[in-house]
């Protein structure tokens, strides 16, 4: 009984609070979260931060090395690379948080939908599984190749195949929540389906789904450095991490940090997001921190 | 000191090992060999800390912070782990409540009994096997040898906890800790599992240290009690004279608010307008297949209820009775399959949800469990206020009665705006009882709406509900397992086996000369049923008395 009551009381500390428990809780996540936030502020005054135009072309300065002039070096066309990896950071940042919230409110919708009306579930799942068939590069490439490169069409790329495994996990936690006698009492009450729904059954959502975006942002992320990396994706003279890094390819032997800096930056943000992730994760559902790292 | 088999004393616990944070506070406690103590509580007495410290199994936020507590002579506190691991199974051993979740699921249970062998003994694979099927001959298994080819999830809730003991007493421990060990249990079950105990402790001379918040167990099985309260002794007996002659003012209370199983007299309705009536009530519950005939399962069957205005039914039975399906029927939160149910005149059992809805405010569940029957993520007074605002009654006019309500069921009502985790169980049984009758029902069904709570809190929920229903003249649908509790609120008693209504009458009648074989047994396992607790005395004297009277 004693246990019962801690584990209902969880809830207690407010929000705030809690983020910074999350945050100072280890070194590792301090260092993570700093990082990020460096990277974010970087990417929201790229144009005071970065030392020249990222798309000024310089034939004259090509493939330098590192050097006090530039930071970084240039690349085949002269172009200053710290200012291309700078302005870089903003179009992964919008495509990571964008494909983050679009596939969370999306998934969130049709989950809701799933768990709640048993006939919708039947189908919707059908049409879910049936897309978590498809490799995700390649049904993104797809809709890219069919709809022509923009910022637009490589987020809705990005974000349909990251739909379904949110959808799966919304449905899962209806389907468990709806069983509450809370859910029930309200039912008994004559609520609507709709406050049903938002009152009592959203809220059991969140907690999962603010872990399941951090994941899915990490994952877009990546996954545009790969279609603009292959050149399907956000035309080539956009900076872009993954064009750098498509770009540099061909010289690599001449100027390794062509790939090797935008790459470093790429790994940093993935780390950092997945490990404010798990993080999250582990305030949020205090079972599993006690398991440690492994999943 | 010699003849002393345990010895606890005073045992303080604290979280972190603290000692300003003790949640055990002193507690000292002996056993004889081949006594049966019992350690008797409400939750958050301490009593199941006092048990996990003995085998150190203390949650890794406590620690103990004094005394010390002694198995023949040995301090198991000052245990290394290596010695810790040597005395479990060889010289002390502890069941649990929910077998189920004590077993492995992926190991046969023949083979987690013979997993202790393995551990503490050298036998080999023959040997082991031969002794565990002894065992489970010992504890009464039937057909052994299948048995121990078995799964948990393939075997009863008896079985699985006959395993328990099996795998626990196999190396003949001096001292066994039994936790609770049949309140999961239906009650045939759980008199089999204490008159087991018994034996077991009659022949092998173990010691047994029982823990239980049920006053009718201890009055089964104990030699001496413990009470314990807040982490503290209140007062340590022989079993008689602490049932007859309680000396702490706690253990006086603890043992009046055990509901008396005397039948209270039926009260005359007769004139009063029919509330409820079911006719051929029924669920079945089936399984299609797209190949082959499909499954089904008969929840309920062949239900007649009539219930009138200000009166109490008492729907009994153990698990998988039907009980609860009938209660869910009733309020439509499952579609029956057979029959009709007229609530008030109003044919409920087969119209739509939608032309359900505005017969749905005459009908109010309060569940069982109270941790889980209000959000826990919106203040109470908005539970309480959602109903009737679905109804259309204006926001502020409805706060004003929930404030009302709160008082009624004993609450302040400026604690409208705290969430349900501010609230003990008792307290939010209390708001969820106020949130049902904020709908002005006609019918209030309670689905083992006490059975979770403590015994003192039970009885004021108990309390509670009668008072309301004298006052508002409300009827009262009360499911339960428990049948003290039917007894002391119930006009009428209907008992349920396997989805049939196997005897329904009025409770003096069905309680006191039970007409079938079912329910007679099931009076009989009530545990210490010879005993009226809230007077002290054997129930024979108690009627007898009333014979004089």
């Amino acid at each position: 009984m004693s246990s019962n009551l801690a584990a209902h009381s969880e809830e207690s500390p407010s929000r705030l609070a809690q983020l910074r428990a999350i945050i100072l809780g280890s070194p590792i996540v301090l260092i993570a979260t700093l990082l990020l936030v460096a990277i974010i502020l970087a990417a929201i005054f790229a144009p005071f931060v970065a030392p020249y135009d990222p798309v000024r072309l310089s034939p004259g300065q090509r493939l330098r090395p590192p050097s006090e002039v530039n930071w970084l070096g240039t690349d085949a066309f002269g172009r200053d690379l710290f200012s291309r990896v700078v302005y870089g950071a903003r179009i992964s940042l919008i495509v990571g948080v964008g494909a983050a919230v679009a596939a969370v409110l999306l998934g969130l919708i049709v989950g809701l939908a799933a768990g709640f009306f048993r006939t919708l579930d039947a189908i919707l799942m059908r049409v879910v599984d049936g897309l978590m068939a498809i490799p995700n590069i390649l049904l993104a490439i797809a809709i890219v190749a069919l709809s022509g490169a923009s910022l637009w069409t490589v987020l809705v790329a990005i974000t349909i195949p990251e739909v379904p495994r949110v959808v799966r996990l919304v449905r899962s936690v209806v389907l468990s929540a709806r069983e509450e006698p809370y859910v029930e009492a309200a039912v008994a009450a004559g609520s609507s389906t709709w406050r049903i729904l938002t009152r009592h059954l959203l809220p059991n959502t969140i907690a999962p789904l603010i872990v399941q975006g951090t994941y899915i942002c990490a994952s877009a992320i990546l996954v545009e450095a790969i279609l603009s990396f292959l050149g399907a994706g956000i035309s080539p003279e956009t900076p872009t991490w993954g064009n750098i890094m498509a770009e540099g390819r061909i010289y690599f032997q001449i100027n390794p940090g062509i790939i090797f800096w935008p790459g470093l930056v790429l790994s940093i943000t993935i780390l950092s997001i997945n490990l404010l992730g798990d993080a999250v994760r582990d305030a949020l559902d205090p079972r599993m921190a006690k398991r440690g790292i492994d999943r | 000191m010699s003849d002393l088999l345990f010895d606890i004393r005073n045992l303080g616990i604290g979280l972190g090992g603290d000692r300003r944070r003790e949640v055990v506070k002193g507690i000292s406690l002996s056993i004889r060999p081949g006594e049966t103590m019992c350690l008797v509580g409400e939750s958050g007495s301490g009593k199941s800390l006092t048990a996990l410290s003995a085998m150190g199994l203390l949650p890794k936020a406590l620690a103990p912070t004094r005394g010390e507590v002694l198995l023949k002579g040995e301090d198991v506190l000052k245990a290394s782990p290596k010695r810790l691991r040597e005395l479990r199974a060889t010289a002390m051993s502890m069941i649990f409540q929910e077998p189920m979740t004590a077993l492995s699921p992926v190991h046969r249970v023949g083979d987690q009994i013979a997993e202790v062998l393995v551990a503490h003994t050298g036998l080999d694979g023959n040997a082991r096997r031969k002794r565990v099927l002894e065992m489970m001959e010992e504890v009464h298994l039937p057909n052994v040898e299948a048995i121990y080819r078995s799964y948990p999830h393939q075997l009863s809730g008896g079985q699985r906890q006959r395993i328990m003991i099996a795998m626990a007493l196999i190396l003949r421990p001096q001292l066994l800790i039994a936790d609770e060990p049949t309140t999961a249990l239906d009650v045939t079950t759980q008199k089999q599992i204490l008159t087991l105990i018994r034996e077991l402790r009659e022949e092998q001379g173990t010691a047994v240290l029982f823990i239980t918040h049920d006053m009718g167990v201890v009055a089964e099985i104990a030699d001496n009690v413990t009470v314990l309260r807040l982490g503290e002794v209140e007062e340590t007996r022989p079993v008689m004279g602490l049932l007859r002659n309680p000396q702490a003012d706690y253990s006086r209370r603890l043992l009046q608010a055990v509901p008396s199983l005397i039948p209270r007299p039926p009260r005359a309705v007769n004139d009063r307008p029919v509330v409820l009536e079911t006719q051929g009530l029924g669920k079945t519950y089936v399984q299609s297949a797209w190949f082959g005939k499909g499954r089904s399962v008969v929840a309920a069957r062949n239900v007649d209820i009539k219930l009138r205005q200000g009166q109490t039914l008492g729907i009994v039975g153990e698990s998988g009775s039907g009980k609860s399906t009938v209660a869910r029927c009733i309020v439509r939160l499952i579609d029956p399959t057979e029959g009709s149910i007229r609530i008030s005149g109003t044919e409920v059992a087969t119209i739509s949800q939608k032309e359900l809805k505005p017969h749905r405010r005459r009908v109010q569940i309060v569940f069982q469990d109270p941790f889980r029957s209000l959000n826990p993520r919106i203040e109470v007074g908005e539970s309480i206020i959602e109903g009737p605002t679905n109804f259309g009654i204006p926001r502020k006019q409805a706060l004003e009665r929930a404030r009302e309500l709160m008082e009624l069921v004993g609450l302040p009502g400026s604690a409208l705006d705290r969430y349900p985790h501010q609230f003990s169980g008792g307290q939010r049984q209390r708001i969820a009882i106020a949130r049902a009758i904020a709908m002005d029902p006609d019918l209030l069904v309670a689905d083992e709406a006490v059975s979770a709570l403590d015994v003192s809190v039970q009885a004021q929920v108990l309390e509670l509900l009668d008072e309301i229903q004298s006052r508002l003249g409300i009827a009262l649908l009360f499911i339960t397992h428990d049948l003290r509790v039917a007894a002391q609120i119930c006009d009428e008693v209907m008992v349920m086996q396997r989805g049939e209504v196997v005897e329904y009458g009025a409770a003096a009648e069905v309680l006191g000369n039970p007409r079938t074989e079912y329910t007679r047994a099931l009076i009989e396992a009530a545990p210490g049923r010879d005993w009226d607790f809230g007077h002290f005395r054997s129930v024979a004297e108690t009627l007898s008395g009333k014979a004089e009277a």
